[in-house]
């Protein structure tokens, strides 16, 4: 149904922001590489390398209002839903005015009023969370949907199966995105399931289950706006699955040794996805040399200045820790042995084995 | 013969020990095979035991601590990690429920271990750093070990792994490359349910495990050195269960005691163990028994904020000169 040249019915000035997205998703990554080596980064860092077109495309498809709960590699989906890179910065630095105020590390952040909700470090545990979001949406009838990820690794929970088949029973507007990029830390694929395809699943729910080219921010668009608009229609929960490829370790210490020699680098050269939309943008789509450029200028300006922002601010006071456990009493008493102490250690240590541990070296 | 090793690979020389000693002994874990684990523990046991016996899992920790009871109903001897054992919240029903009633309610044993990295100080936020003992001591069917030397770390584990019941096994990851051992020679095995004398003293004792035992030692030195008191420091080691005898002893000889531990202070073991104090030893107290732990706080990232929450060096100096000046 898209016009030729406008592919998904997207205006030209969307295609490119499109662009915009998975640069600034890339850029921002490889400043937070540089701050992690600096040791400025104070826990683990996670990349979404190679994945940023299943990331922004798919979050592409949700209105402002709709609610969206990333996963360790959705970076991309957090700035699509608009979550700003000084935020990440300040996040992955610990400092005071994170979003979370140092309390919790790398993306796990969220602001419903923007539409994202913060994951936890345990797998599957969003996807409940989730149908219980979307059902309140279809209790108070508000035309919204939300949209969880997942990772094929996470598919394995005990949470997920039952997030998911809760959501389905209850028609909840929800959209549930496997990002398959082939590994779970050190795992395949194959070591996870037997099933040939994650959408292989939806039909054991009971629900449409749609596959796409994760690589292909557009493909990854249209199979997540068609399963978006399924929801916002009243047709309950899809499974749609990305097909992608995780390039970096699990995090930055993983050396990947478990890699079968050259997979990494023929994902790179074949089937990176900023490279393959520039192709497009540039070919089919028509768009300028400058155009493409115009968009990486601005998105390594953004990105200094929110670096300098980062590094101005400061950490926490020690004291902070002890606010907003519950909202009544609003924050704990200090024990005894701390009462008129402000810092119980002289330096704050910085352990190694513990985001900088690198034995074996990187691949 | 007498070279170190850390703590990391202390336990993994028990579990290829005992891999090589008892062909019913085998690994169950996400990434534990050809990866070796998240922190390498299992680093080299599939190359020498095989996929059959070090089995990457899916990321299922209801699924690989169910199955390894039952295997463990039918004589095998499962090992079970956690990537990290923040997780094992998530296997708390198939541990709490089936496992730790299975021998009470249908006489069928579970000899299993379930180990993983445990503790903070290592700025790993709030799902990376916990110490969930106090969840399982409460359940009556469950042993908890958390050892804090090399040697204990083996001795232990090689316990763990012979016991006719589950073992819970925490290791921890702050102590795991930082903290080293010279290990006996043969088949040594460490008893769960005994404590350890890690420090002699005589005017206030000390109760601890894990990471913590350090701080403990530490501030013990300094009392010393600084205000001439003399501390014991008593290393629990084993959980659950309670080393009461060690616990009374110390308890008589110095007469004033503070429980430390790591986690946080609500229905913490501190608690448990201030109650056995007062109910067996009372008039032997010339003190409360006061406790440092961490703060009722989930733990953060930050290093000011988690540094604020866990207990400190400080902290124990504190306590101790309170204690002793009573
Ligand atoms: C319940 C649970 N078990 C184990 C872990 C440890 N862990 C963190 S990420 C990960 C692999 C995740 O793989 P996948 O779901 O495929 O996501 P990806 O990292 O590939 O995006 C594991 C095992 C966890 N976070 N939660
Ligand atoms: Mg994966």
């Amino acid at each position: 149904m898209a016009a030729a040249g406008h592919p998904s019915g997207l205006s030209r000035e969307r295609q490119l922001e499109l662009y915009y997205w998975m640069r600034l998703t890339r850029t921002l990554e490889e400043r937070l590489v540089a701050l992690y080596r600096q040791t400025k980064v104070v826990g683990g860092l996670f990349r979404s390398l190679g994945q940023e077109a299943d990331a922004v495309g798919s979050a592409f498809a949700l209105e402002r209002r709709d609610i969206l709960s990333p996963l360790i590699r959705n970076l991309g989906s957090m700035l699509v839903k608009g979550a700003t890179p000084v935020e990440i910065l300040k996040q992955y630095m610990a400092k005071a005015d994170s979003p979370t105020r140092g309390r919790e590390l790398n993306i796990h952040f969220g602001d419903t009023e923007r539409g994202f909700i913060g994951q936890i470090s345990p797998l599957g545990d969003m996807v409940p969370v989730m149908a219980g979001v979307t059902l309140s949406f279809r209790m108070r009838g508000e035309d919204r949907v939300g949209l969880v990820y997942v990772g094929d690794g996470a598919t394995s929970t005990g949470a997920f199966h039952e997030g998911i088949n809760f959501a389905a029973v209850q028609r909840c507007p929800l959209v549930v995105v496997v990002e398959n990029n082939g590994y779970a830390y050190s795992t395949p694929t194959s070591k996870q399931t037997l099933a040939k395809q994650f959408i292989d699943k939806a039909i054991g729910y009971g629900i449409p289950g749609e596959r796409a080219d994760g690589n292909d921010v557009i493909a990854s668009y249209e199979v997540t706006r068609r399963a978006v608009d399924r929801a916002r229609a009243g047709g309950g929960v899809s499974l749609v699955e990305l097909v992608t490829y995780r390039r970096k370790g699990h995090a930055e210490h993983d050396n990947q040794s478990y890699v079968p020699d050259g997979e990494i680098e023929r994902w790179e050269k074949d089937n990176d996805p900023i490279t393959r939309y520039i192709d497009r943008l540039q070919g089919e789509l028509k768009f300028k040399v400058a155009d493409v450029e115009q968009v990486d200028a601005r998105v390594r300006a953004e990105v200094d200045a929110a670096t300098d922002e980062a590094e101005r601010s400061g950490p926490p006071e020690a004291l902070d820790a002890l606010v907003g456990i519950y909202a009544d009493p609003p924050r704990e008493q200090p024990l005894w042995y701390r009462q008129d102490v402000a810092s119980a250690v002289d330096a704050h240590e910085r352990p190694e084995g513990w985001g900088t541990w690198q034995e074996g070296g990187r691949k | 013969m007498t070279a170190e090793i850390t703590y990391l690979e202390a336990i993994r020389e028990a579990l290829f020990e005992e891999m090589e000693r008892d062909a019913n002994v085998f690994m169950l874990g996400e990434d534990i095979g050809a990866y070796g684990g998240a922190f390498k523990v299992t680093d080299g046991l599939m190359a020498k035991f095989g996929e059959q016996r070090v089995i990457d899992s899916p990321i299922s920790e209801i699924g690989i601590v169910g199955a390894a009871a039952g295997a463990a109903h039918m004589g095998m001897r499962p090992v079970v990690e956690m990537q990290f054992i923040d997780f094992i919240a998530n296997a708390y029903d198939m541990l709490t429920n089936y496992v730790a009633t299975a021998r009470y309610r249908a006489f069928l044993p579970c000899p299993m271990v379930v180990r993983g990295p445990s503790g903070g100080y290592v700025r790993g936020g709030p799902f990376h750093s916990q110490n969930p003992e106090a969840g399982f001591i409460h359940t009556p069917g469950l042993k908890v070990v958390y050892p804090s030397t090399a040697e204990d770390a083996k001795g232990l584990m090689k316990s763990a792994i012979r016991d006719d019941d589950c073992v819970l096994f925490f290791e921890h990851k702050y102590l795991y490359r930082r903290i080293k051992g010279v290990m006996p020679e043969g088949d040594v095995t460490v008893p769960i349910g005994v404590a350890r004398v890690a420090r002699e003293g005589k005017d206030v004792s000390i109760i601890t495990y894990a990471a913590t035992v350090y701080k403990a030692l530490e501030a013990a030195e300094l009392l010393a050195t600084e205000h001439g008191i003399s501390v014991e420091v008593i290393d629990l080691r084993t959980l659950a269960p309670l080393d009461d005898e060690a616990i009374e002893k110390t308890v008589r000889k110095t007469n004033r005691v503070l429980v430390l531990h790591e986690d946080t202070r609500t229905g913490g073991i501190a608690g448990e163990i201030t109650a056995r104090i007062n109910e067996t030893c009372f008039e032997w107290l010339d003190a409360p028994v006061l406790r440092v732990t961490a703060h009722d706080v989930p733990l953060p990232y930050a290093p000011p904020l988690e540094d604020f929450v866990l207990p400190q060096v400080s902290d124990v100096v504190r306590a101790v000169r309170r204690l002793a000046a009573y």
